[in-house]
C-alpha cells in the first residue's frame, strides 16, 4: 500500500490547490440539502403531539449542537496530528476550525434557550448539558484568544494545539451529560446506538440537515484552510503561480 | 400562510431560532471569504516586496 497520498496532504501547495478545487463540491450539496431539510422540517413534518410546532426548533438546534462537537473533535484531531508529526497543514486545519465551531456553539446555546423557555419554562438553567456546552464555547474562545495573543505563528500553533487536545475531554462529557446526570435536557434521539426515536417524517429532515451542516462545515473549512496556508507561507515560489497578480 | 407563520403559537421561539442559525451560516460564509481575500492580499504584497528588493 502506498502512503504518498498521506505525504501529499502535508504539502501546502498541494492542499491549497486541492482545497480550492473541492470547495464547490461541498458547498452546493450543502445548500441543496439544507434547503430540502428546511422544507421538510417546516412544512412536511407534522406537529409534535406534545410540543406542537415548537418542536421544529430541533431542525436548527440539533445540527448546530452536532457541529459544535464535531468541529471541536476535528480541531483536536488536527491539532494532535500537528503536534505529533509537526505538520504545518494540520495546524492550519485546527486554526480554521475554531471560529466555525465557536459560532455554531453560540447557535446551539441560543436555539436551545429559545426551545427551553416554552418547554421547560426557562431560558437558562445551570444544568449539566447546558453548562458543559457553555464550557465548550469558552474552550473555543480561549483557543482563539491564545492564538491571537501569540505573535509567532509556529508558537501559536503549538500552544493552542495543546489547549485543543486537552479540552477534548469535554466532548464526551457533553454527549453523555444527559445520561450520567439528572438533566432537564432530553436524551439523544438520533445519536444513539439503538434505532432513532423520531418518526420517519420528522427524522428525515433532521438527517438531511445534519448532513447539510456537515458538508457546509467542510466547504467553509476549505476556504479558511487556504487563508491559513497563505498566512504560513513566507515567500515560497509556488505562491507566485497560485496567486496571479 | 398566517397559520404557518404563527407556528401553532410558538412563532416567538421558532422564528428567532431559525434566524440566529441562518445568521451564523451567512456569517461563516462572509468571514471565511473575507479572511481568504485578506490573506491573498497580504501574500501578494509580500511577493511584491521580495521581487523589488533582491
Amino acid at each position: 500500500m502506498s502512503f504518498t497520498w498521506f505525504h501529499r496532504l502535508g504539502s501546502p501547495p498541494y492542499v491549497y490547490a486541492l482545497a480550492a478545487r473541492l470547495t464547490p463540491w461541498f458547498a452546493w450539496p450543502a445548500g441543496l440539502l439544507i434547503a430540502a431539510a428546511l422544507y421538510g422540517g417546516l412544512v412536511l413534518a407534522p406537529p409534535d403531539y406534545q410540543q406542537g410546532d415548537g418542536f421544529r426548533i430541533i431542525y436548527v438546534h440539533a445540527p448546530s449542537a452536532w457541529m459544535s462537537l464535531m468541529v471541536y473533535t476535528t480541531m483536536a484531531l488536527a491539532a494532535a496530528v500537528g503536534l505529533i508529526w509537526r505538520i504545518k497543514v494540520a495546524h492550519a486545519v485546527a486554526a480554521s476550525c475554531a471560529p466555525i465551531g465557536a459560532s455554531f456553539t453560540v447557535a446551539a446555546l441560543v436555539t436551545g434557550s429559545l426551545w427551553g423557555q416554552p418547554m421547560w419554562g426557562t431560558y437558562w438553567q445551570w444544568d449539566p448539558r447546558l453548562t458543559s456546552e457553555l464550557v465548550l464555547l469558552f474552550l473555543y474562545l480561549g483557543y482563539m484568544g491564545l492564538r491571537a495573543g501569540i505573535e509567532d505563528l509556529q508558537r501559536a500553533d503549538r500552544a493552542s494545539a495543546v489547549l485543543a487536545v486537552v479540552g477534548v475531554v469535554n466532548v464526551p462529557i457533553i454527549h453523555y451529560s444527559v445520561t450520567w446526570w439528572n438533566s432537564l435536557h432530553q436524551a439523544p434521539s438520533v445519536m444513539r446506538l439503538a434505532k432513532p426515536t423520531l418518526a420517519t417524517s420528522m427524522l428525515v429532515p433532521l438527517l438531511l440537515m445534519l448532513l447539510g451542516f456537515t458538508l457546509f462545515f467542510a466547504a467553509v473549512l476549505l476556504v479558511r484552510l487556504r487563508a491559513e496556508i497563505l498566512a504560513r507561507e513566507r515567500a515560497s515560489s509556488w505562491l507566485r503561480e497560485a496567486l496571479p497578480a | 400562510m398566517s397559520e404557518f407563520l404563527d407556528m401553532g403559537g410558538y412563532a416567538a421561539f421558532v422564528w428567532p431560532a431559525y434566524a440566529v442559525t441562518f445568521a451564523v451560516i451567512a456569517l461563516n460564509v462572509w468571514w471565511a471569504r473575507r479572511r481568504l481575500a485578506a490573506e491573498e492580499q497580504r501574500a501578494r504584497q509580500r511577493l511584491a516586496a521580495r521581487s523589488e528588493s533582491p
